[in-house]
């Protein structure tokens, strides 16, 4: 073993890293968010941050809270199966506040975005070619947005 | 949409790791093949290339702090980077690199160049005033011996930093290759070779590195090269360039041999849109013309067209194994994972991601080691090298 | 009569599943205080999803509802889910031909090829039970829920799109706004209040079902057991809870 002397630098050097080390668990220590691990590998607080998003679409029974006529109306239908809001646009500003209003859709356009003919839509799925069943008239002159079957 | 070919699916249209992340590895590669080099001598005792011993670490220093500002750059947040140190997420690849990277930069590197550096250090110290000599003073830790018995601490201490040191530098870069060769999703990417790879083309670039600044510091200085060691250290690149060829082309065998489902697409690509990085710039100009010119090189008598040949084979390997980088980032890239079609990298020039900023990263590591080489001068006495003066 | 299955999910679904705890939440909504909702306990459920490829028509009002519902940027190619549409010509399966005009979101204009099986696929995250996505990342920013969802802590994400590399069905972007990763939520915020997600809600042909595997009573069960159903990818052994029934061996 030679003298302590030919080695003391080498101890110094071991000495920095030990306070390196020391200063990198301290730094971890405060760092670390108090709330990781306790769930898994992850801050558990992300779990409330992923559920506080605003509610833009109310859920169809939001809807039926207040508009039940209009779901009497659709039971026995072809239509009766389909949200409120997917003709109608989000509308949950609507629901927590009925002065906010709601979107009535354009009574061709919005038939449009199901019923025109495509050779991708499954078949047994009703289309029409519009022009030819109706001319340049809207759909709502004869068919019931909530009722459309005659 | 401009620069689609096919289908891709919506989420895949623009690339997510651009040249910033192609630099990174071959700045890292040069680190991890400067480091062996020098190992070379410290460790396998092969003599001849003592001359270029210290200039071999300080590029890897100079490059190895460097190589982290690519990846900031790159970052959404890099404000948040240091959350791999507090809590790294133990199943990922990534997360444990900046464990690696530090264990590599502060245990091996730094203590190796400050063992190697410790006698010029403490002179300086005592020969120098103001605030060179704080430095210095700094730099010394506040310790003034360099009594022989010392030196031979350090020496015998410097050799086992050394040999902890070459797995730790094949690791360093290694793990590059497994952060791409373990993702499953990417079959340009996913295979055990990646690391392998990834290993052998940095040594090939590391040494050809050092190889290109030994003859430039050379000329810098006015002094006649050292032709045997510049001999060696050529040969020991072309020895890690068959290594590296045999496994690119081990890769590409497999590859084609097997042609699995994303086979024929790859394939579309390479000769499409890879065709002048993978083919012309990586095989051709950065593989098979160096070796030509590095085996060549062997039969021809003049030193001074020798030097040429190595100077450009030097330079088209650098520029080959940036090819590389770039073919197996970018490439990974280009296809869409529906294997129907294909996308185009949008290269800029002045975004914090883009060509300009690129180009700087590249340029940095010479300044850098250009004030390294100032402070610890590689060569003090002419001796070329690591020390020579050590007592018998 | 033929087994209506949109009646089957849908009815029992929706009325046995959903409208008691949905009315109750919907009273925290409305009070203002949505992310009180009382009663969630994660550990009681498993989420799944079903896609019956057979019933979408393309109408693209999932995508249109999620992105509304989830603030994602309407600019171009950053989706949490889309449609794709195949057109595949019976002599050359191995090569079909697919588009999905941003994302599906205004639908599909009609097709002109002739003599093609065409049909369209609705695609969203997995929420994969073994996620590449999950394990790749380096800060533990994205994690499974203890009720099967994948999410993204976007208050801890570094935006190193390693995830995103990982996903193999390309559900990942990084948001332009945040900077952080992002995907489907599978509507976290909703289903945690009895809710549906935004894009099941719209659906209008009963093409998309949220189940719970831990309920013994979600019809998902009867679902999962009477139908062939496929998983996307199954070869990269990630386990998805997306559930398609009707798959056909083209889809990518």
């Amino acid at each position: 073993m030679p003298p302590f002397r030919s080695y003391e630098h080498l101890l110094r050097l071991a000495a920095l890293f030990a306070v390196g080390v020391a200063l990198f668990l301290g730094l971890r220590w405060v760092l670390v968010p108090s709330d990781y691990g306790r769930l898994g590998p992850y801050r558990a607080g992300a779990l409330a941050a992923n559920q506080a998003r605003p509610i833009v679409y109310a859920g169809q029974a939001a809807c039926i809270d207040c508009h039940s006529d209009v779901a009497d109306l659709r039971k026995a239908n072809s239509h009766a199966r389909i949200s409120c809001e997917t003709c109608h646009g989000p509308l949950a500003a609507h629901a927590m506040d009925p002065a906010v209003a709601a979107a009535r859709p354009d009574p061709r356009a919005i038939c449009a975005v199901c019923h025109l003919p495509s050779a991708a839509k499954p078949p047994g799925f009703k289309t029409v070619n519009f022009t030819d069943h109706a001319g340049l008239e809207a759909c709502t002159t004869c068919h019931r947005a909530h009722a459309p079957k005659l | 949409m401009d620069g689609i070919q096919g289908f891709m699916y919506p989420n895949e249209m623009e690339l997510q790791w651009g040249l910033l992340i192609v630099l990174y590895p071959f700045i890292t590669g040069l680190v991890a093949g400067a480091f062996i080099l020098a190992s070379l001598e410290r460790v396998f005792d092969v003599q001849a290339v003592k001359p270029t011993y210290r200039l071999a670490l300080l590029t890897a220093l100079a490059f190895m702090l460097v190589a982290p500002l690519p990846l900031q750059l790159h970052l959404g947040h890099p404000e948040r980077s240091f959350e791999m140190y507090l809590t790294p997420h133990t199943t990922s690849a990534m997360a444990m690199f900046g464990f690696v990277y530090l264990w590599y930069l502060m245990a091996v590197l730094v203590v190796e160049i400050w063992l190697e550096y410790r006698k010029e250090i403490v002179v300086a110290w005592q020969q120098s005033s103001g605030l060179k000599r704080m430095a210095y003073g700094v730099l010394a830790l506040g310790s003034s011996n360099i009594s022989p018995e010392s030196l031979r601490v350090d020496d015998r201490v410097g050799r086992l930093v050394t040999i902890v040191g070459i797995p730790s530098a094949f690791l360093l870069h290694g793990y590059v290759g497994f952060i791409f060769g373990s993702v499953k999703a990417n079959p340009w990417w996913s295979t055990p070779m990646m690391p392998i790879v990834f290993l052998f083309s940095a040594i090939v670039s590391g040494v050809a590195l050092v190889m290109l600044m030994y003859l430039v510091m050379t000329w810098y200085r006015k002094v006649p090269v050292d032709m045997r060691c510049l001999d060696t250290i050529a040969r020991y690149l072309l020895y890690a360039f068959v290594i590296d060829l045999s496994l690119e082309l081990l890769d590409l065998a497999h590859r084609i041999y097997e042609a699995d489902e994303s086979f024929k697409t790859l394939d579309f690509m390479v000769h499409t849109r890879l065709f002048l990085s993978q083919i012309v710039l990586q095989m051709v100009v950065g593989t098979l013309v160096p070796i030509a010119l590095l085996v060549f090189a062997r039969v021809v008598r003049s030193a001074r067209v020798r030097r040429v040949m190595y100077v450009m084979a030097g330079v088209l390997t650098l520029v080959g194994i940036f090819a590389m980088r770039w073919n197996v980032v970018i490439g990974g890239q280009l296809f869409s994972k529906s294997f129907l079609g294909y996308t185009t990298y949008k290269l800029e020039f002045a975004t914090r991601e883009g060509l300009g900023v690129s180009l700087a990263l590249l340029v940095l590591p010479f300044v850098v080691l250009a004030g390294l080489v100032r402070l610890l001068p590689p060569w003090p006495d002419a001796s070329g090298g690591r020390r020579d003066s050590l007592p018998s | 009569m033929p087994f209506d299955r949109r009646a089957f999910l849908q009815q029992t679904g929706k009325l046995l599943v959903l409208t008691a705890p949905a009315a109750a939440a919907w009273d925290y909504v409305i009070a203002g205080e949505a992310d009180k909702a009382p009663g969630y306990d994660a550990a009681a459920h498993w989420w799944a999803m079903i896609i019956d490829v057979e019933q979408c028509i393309g109408c693209g009002r999932c995508v249109q509802a999620c992105k509304a519902e989830n603030g994602v940027s309407l600019e171009p190619h950053y989706f949490r889910t889309w449609v794709e549409r195949y057109q595949i010509d019976p002599d050359d399966p191995e090569h079909p031909y697919v588009d999905s005009p941003n994302g599906g979101y205004d639908g599909f204009p009609e097709t002109t090829k002739a003599g093609v099986k065409t049909f369209f696929v609705p695609k969203l995250c997995n929420q994969c039970a073994d996620s590449p996505c999950v394990q790749v990342c380096p800060v533990g920013a994205t994690f499974q829920t203890p009720d099967g969802v994948v999410l993204v802590d976007k208050d801890y994400c570094l935006g190193c799109r390693y995830c995103v590399q990982a996903c193999p069905y390309g559900c990942r972007y990084i948001n332009p706004e945040t900077h952080t990763a992002d995907k489907c939520t599978l509507c976290y915020h909703r289903i945690t209040k009895g809710l549906q997600t935004a894009c099941v809600e719209v659906c209008p042909t009963g093409a998309r079902y949220l189940g719970d595997l831990k309920n013994p009573n979600d019809p998902i069960h009867e679902f999962l057991r009477t139908h062939k159903v496929q998983v996307l990818k199954p070869q990269m052994a990630t386990h998805p809870k997306t559930f398609y029934n009707g798959l056909d061996g083209a889809v990518r």
